[in-house]
């Protein structure tokens, strides 16, 4: 396909090249959008700088102060120029435990998420796509997991799984999802009923094509700002699950930092420093996630757009 | 706590649709009790699952690390059922759920049952009164935000709640713990040398409940006042409420009498189909003050794991969860007549 009139800026010369340059439009777009809301923005920058910060704390960072049994202080330490934010009950450095710990805390928020908005993007596709029994069933299980207490469920899943990250990953992913489906669904019903996939069908689009050219990229920017929202409450699932005592002992992340102080008595001693980092890191990465998904939120969900001024 | 927020909106179009699905009372109430049946028997199934299925021979990983011969394997597994064929395993545990048998605690040895019924009394206590409070607090906070929207007591209200959401409800705990030192008791729920006449073992009661029932409603409330400003927010633009106010009525009988009930409505769907929240609450916040309900035996259990107590606990939160529901999708249609007209 070539254009007959060229606009002033490159033109695109074949159909993917205009797919292509429509979808830079659309995500400028967005962007600009998103760049208004102040909340979004901040959260944004701090969630970049943590990640940063946690991806990086293997070179900025010595690891052996990890060591229970190399550790550099004194047991129950409080803040000093050598120890900024303290020590623990072994004499680890509390500020060294915090930004080692955001790597386990993110990472498990991110993999746990991204598994359960997989299998709720997924269920509610199928469960919008095929009707019939299928999506009666799917239905039915999914607003059986939605009402079921999740916590309960990921508690007893790592405890009868082997104790370790992938439980914990896991325990969250398949306890979260439901209402991932259920957006999902609502969104692929909407979109199914246009005429343009009717169109498609009766020119021989089969499911596969009809779901992976029309419902997932329009379904998707929710699905995208659904994952902002969950990741917030996979990260506070995590730190629940370990605070319990369900986590990976072999790995730092703020949730057992909590533990093992609670554990060691840090309330009685009033060690405010060993308990005040960690859960501090956790708000902050939640809040920011939530402010980003709000803002995004905004912007992509088609439910609000009409009303977007108002909230 | 680990639902976000995004499921409000989505329950409050549900509870719309719910409104418009007409049918026979008899047949709808007939539907609801069927399908809160099948959910019933799924918590069971999932029970047996979870507990039977995933962890494999339960006989290897508790005789583990002793001199056990395998003839005394063997008779292990024959005196637990083990060694019969899953489907024979599946339906002994129906049997003995049926009989209301939910097995016998490793760590106690004694009747899961038993140990249940035992601690239910104080978590009723605690959550009951946390969540009467947090609803009060957060059904009035959301409808002054709502009908002020945007004002600064709104936005500061629901930016405080949102930060509250935000936080683990144990580490909340943990921090008002040390924050008011002695001031409180940390833990328990009385102390031993209180006399035993119904008033001091009241007020040493209420003493203990203070700071758990301080974080919770802290957790919690937020839930309940998003959901009713929303569902607020939604009515503000109603035509009766314009007809309200140009019959000469003050604007707070226009917000009490009119638009409150009808936005209360989904709220009241919204509050039971989150119960699993208060459970969660439930669990990490007796844990933290050490307050002897079922939360913290749910945490004692995690410690073995004593897996016969944690699977009598599993069908018993799941169980009454599912049934909370089931109450309020029927009470949902007693309450709004439109559903009954429909």
């Amino acid at each position: 396909m070539t254009t007959t009139q060229n606009p002033p800026s490159t033109p695109p010369r074949t159909a993917t090249a205009l797919v292509w340059a429509r979808r830079r439009a659309a995500a400028a777009r967005v962007w600009r959008q998103f760049a208004t809301d102040r909340g979004g923005v901040a959260g944004l920058v701090v969630l970049g700088v943590i990640v940063l910060l946690a991806v990086l704390a293997p070179a900025l960072t010595d690891q052996t102060g990890l060591d229970v049994t190399r550790a550099p202080g004194a047991p129950w330490q409080a803040p000093s120029g050598e120890f900024w934010l303290g020590t623990d009950h072994t004499g680890r450095s509390v500020l060294l435990l915090t930004w080692w710990g955001a790597q386990v805390s993110l990472l498990v928020g991110l993999a746990a998420t991204l598994l359960s908005v997989g299998i709720g993007t997924v269920v509610g596709v199928c469960a919008a796509h095929f009707g019939g029994w299928v999506s009666s069933v799917l239905l039915r299980v999914t607003d059986f997991f939605l009402v079921l207490p999740s916590l309960v469920l990921a508690l007893v899943l790592s405890t009868v799984l082997p104790q370790g990250l992938g439980t914990i990953i896991l325990a969250i992913g398949v306890t979260s999802w439901p209402s991932t489906a259920r957006l999902v669904r609502a969104q692929t019903l909407t979109v199914e009923a246009r005429p343009y996939i009717e169109r498609s069908r009766a020119l021989g689009g089969g499911h596969g094509h009809v779901i992976g050219k029309h419902v997932l990229p329009a379904v998707l920017p929710l699905v995208f700002v659904n994952t902002t929202l969950t990741v917030a409450s996979a990260i506070i699932a995590e730190s629940t699950l370990s605070f319990l005592g369900l986590g990976d002992p072999t790995r730092v992340s703020w949730g057992s930092m909590l533990h093992s102080a609670s554990l060691h008595g840090a309330v009685s001693k009033g060690a405010w420093w060993y308990l005040l980092p960690p859960g501090l890191g956790i708000v902050v990465v939640v809040l920011a996630f939530t402010l980003c998904g709000r803002a995004l939120e905004t912007v992509l969900n088609p439910r609000l757009a009409h009303s977007a001024g108002e909230r | 706590m680990t639902d976000a927020l995004a499921p409000v909106e989505e329950a409050l179009a549900e509870s719309a649709a719910r409104r418009g699905r007409g049918g026979s009372t008899l047949r709808y109430v007939a539907g609801k009790l069927g399908g809160a049946l099948a959910s019933l028997f799924l918590v069971v199934v999932l029970g047996f699952l979870l507990f039977r299925v995933i962890p494999g021979d339960p006989v290897l990983s508790m005789t583990r690390g002793r001199p056990v011969t395998a003839d005394q394997q063997a008779e292990l597994r024959a005196r637990l059922g083990v060694d019969r064929p899953l489907l024979q395993q599946f339906l002994d545990y129906l049997g003995r759920l049926a009989r209301g048998d939910l097995g016998t605690s490793y760590v106690y040895s004694r009747p899961v049952g038993e140990l249940i019924a035992e601690r239910l009394g104080p978590t009723l206590l605690l959550v009951g009164t946390s969540t009467i409070i947090a609803v009060i607090l957060g059904l009035w906070l959301g409808i002054k935000g709502a009908w002020r929207r945007g004002s600064r007591f709104d936005r500061v209200s629901t930016g405080v709640s949102l930060t509250l959401w935000s936080m683990p409800t144990f580490w909340l705990g943990l921090l008002l713990m040390i924050a008011t030192g002695n001031l409180f008791p940390s833990g328990g729920i009385r102390y031993p040398d209180t006399p035993p006449d119904f008033l001091s073992q009241a007020l040493d009661t209420a003493h203990h409940m203070v700071l758990p029932c301080l974080t919770f409603v802290a957790v919690i409330y937020a839930q309940y006042l998003l959901v009713m400003r929303s569902s607020l927010l939604e009515e503000m633009n109603a035509d009766y409420l314009t007809t309200a106010r140009a019959k000469g009525l003050r604007d707070d009988l226009v917000r009490r009498r009119h638009a409150v009930p009808n936005a209360l409505l989904p709220t009241v769907t919204l509050v039971f189909l989150h119960l699993g929240l208060v459970v969660s609450g439930a669990i990490t916040v007796e844990t933290v003050f050490s307050w002897p309900g079922l939360g913290l035996l749910t945490y004692e259990a995690l410690q073995g794991p004593d897996l016969p107590l944690l699977q009598g606990i599993f069908i018993v939160l799941t169980g009454s969860v599912v049934a909370m529901n089931v109450i309020a999708d029927l009470l949902y249609r007693v309450l709004d007549p439109r559903v009954r007209a429909a």
